[in-house]
């Protein structure tokens, strides 16, 4: 792999990283081997502590906590979706007492830890906790889609809205018809990097005592007793991890995918910019 | 509003909690997501390696998933914290550290390819190429998503109140409890002591954005 940063390495170079990868694995293979044997001092590899997983009933916890997760996540998804597009188009409207208003609480909603809707939720409308998980993540995130599509509208020609305009759609018409879909799949993925947002958010479940994956291993921890807390929570962080690498690697593959067919068809979309907002 | 007025000291301690565990962990993460960057691109294929690996790890980690291995896994393996802020702080900076590295990294592959160029052809090697000419124009074009990023660290900070540390969010969770008939006063208390960080920043980021559009 070469870069610009520096030379393609030349033998002494070359030897110099190879020595350096070499210690730099052993640092890494050394820590690895430390953090085991302090874990296997604990018993953490003894046999029976991961012989639970050779029962069905575990499996059936976990598959009810994975289940959970991502039921609250699809709802959640499904609502906050068409609820950011609604709110996009108010936040954009021509009128400012519609527009002002809506601005206000889109800057509210954004500047909330989700963890606290979803109390304010669980507590203020006594709801049951999936409906306070789901209520959560859909005010957050349909905040943060209406955001990302205005983006989306901003980013187009401003001839597109004009043409709409001059063969005599209405200014709605042409946000639905021209705009809208077009701010869509330019943004595309973002709007896939902040579904792998919502999903991992679906966690915070967990404080509001929401039946999903990590509430399952804290129950099956105090129910099975304490030895089996890391085998059972080294399980669930792999599974949760690997269902949101998947999704993670779907939002690259759309964006490379957007940016080699110029997303909307008519200006080359600058190289869409997936979304590190680390929420 | 009575709620909120007597229990003004507790809102202030909480908020005061608030800021200090995201200061700290925001320093935390701000040193190590820029190593773990400046890794990400330098020659040594192992540090490229450890790096992708951490990145891709801990920006898919549900963040409670990190509190829990912090404040709940660790103990039980021994680790023991003197104060669960340490755990809180730890799960915070290592979780950020990750989003603050692929920040810098976009950050620096936005820096002409030119400049880059004529540091080395003037004979600068590796470190100095990234130290002096690199990294301090790909930290000033990625202020603002840095801004962003800290943002959502004051707002992740509020999963801490849920692992023993009396923060804003726990202090509004024994507010909540202890004055059931007030609850929607207590939690516009929290939410408006919060609205007192993260606005600020966000106006801050768009100011930024702004400037450093008109200078590039």
């Amino acid at each position: 792999m070469s870069s610009v940063l520096y030379d393609v390495p030349g033998p002494k170079a070359r030897r110099v990283s190879r020595i350096g990868s070499v210690i730099g694995s052993l640092l890494i293979v050394g820590l690895l081997a430390w953090i085991a044997s302090t874990l296997a001092q604990q018993g953490i590899f003894e046999g029976r502590r991961w012989a639970i997983f050779t029962r069905a009933d575990v499996w059936t916890l976990l598959g009810n906590g994975i289940g959970a997760t991502l039921s609250a996540a699809a709802v959640a998804a499904v609502i906050a979706f068409p609820l950011g597009l609604l709110l996009c188009l108010l936040r954009i409207s021509d009128v400012a007492a519609i527009r002002i208003p809506v601005r206000i609480v889109l800057e509210f909603l954004r500047g909330m830890p989700v963890v606290l809707m979803m109390f304010f939720v669980l507590l203020v409308f006594g709801t049951n906790q999936f409906i306070a998980v789901v209520a959560g993540l859909v005010l957050y995130n349909a905040a943060v889609f209406a955001e990302i599509i205005r983006a989306g509208i901003q980013s187009l020609p401003k001839g597109q809205r004009e043409a709409g305009l001059t063969v005599g759609l209405t200014s709605f018409q042409s946000r639905m018809i021209i705009e809208l879909p077009q701010a869509v799949r330019r943004m595309m993925p973002s709007l896939v990097a902040q579904l792998v947002v919502l999903l991992k958010d679906t966690s915070l479940g967990y404080i509001v005592a929401y039946g999903e994956l990590l509430r399952a291993v804290q129950v099956m921890a105090d129910f099975l007793g304490t030895q089996f807390l890391f085998p059972i929570f080294f399980v669930a962080a792999a599974i949760y991890i690997a269902i949101n690498i998947c999704v993670s690697r779907i939002a690259v593959w759309i964006e490379r995918r957007g940016t080699t067919k110029a997303a909307g068809g008519v200006a080359k979309a600058e190289p869409a910019a997936v979304e590190t907002a680390a929420k | 509003m009575d709620v909120i007025i007597e229990n003004l000291p507790l809102y202030w301690n909480g908020f005061l909690r608030t800021l200090f565990l995201s200061t700290v962990s925001g320093v935390i993460a701000l040193f190590v997501g820029t190593l773990l960057a400046a890794a990400r691109v330098s020659p040594v294929a192992a540090l490229r390696g450890f790096s992708t690996a951490y990145v891709e790890i801990l920006r898919n980690t549900p963040l409670t998933i990190a509190f829990f291995f912090a404040a709940i896994v660790l103990p039980r393996l021994g680790v023991k914290f003197e104060q669960f802020e340490v755990a809180a702080i730890i799960a915070l900076s290592a979780y950020t550290a990750a989003f603050i590295a692929e920040a810098v990294r976009s950050g620096v592959n936005s820096v002409p390819v030119g400049q880059a160029e004529a540091a080395r052809s003037i004979g600068m090697n590796f470190g100095q190429v990234l130290s002096l000419i690199i990294l301090p124009q790909a930290l000033r074009t990625v202020i603002p998503p840095l801004i962003n990023i800290l943002i959502a660290l004051v707002k992740n900070s509020s999963v801490a109140g849920a692992f023993f540390v009396l923060e804003l969010f726990g202090y509004g969770r024994q507010l909540a409890n202890a004055n059931g008939d007030q609850v929607l006063a207590v939690l516009l208390g929290v939410a408006f002591f919060y609205l007192l960080i993260t606005v600020p920043l966000g106006i801050l980021a768009s100011t930024v954005e702004r400037k450093v559009a008109i200078a590039r």
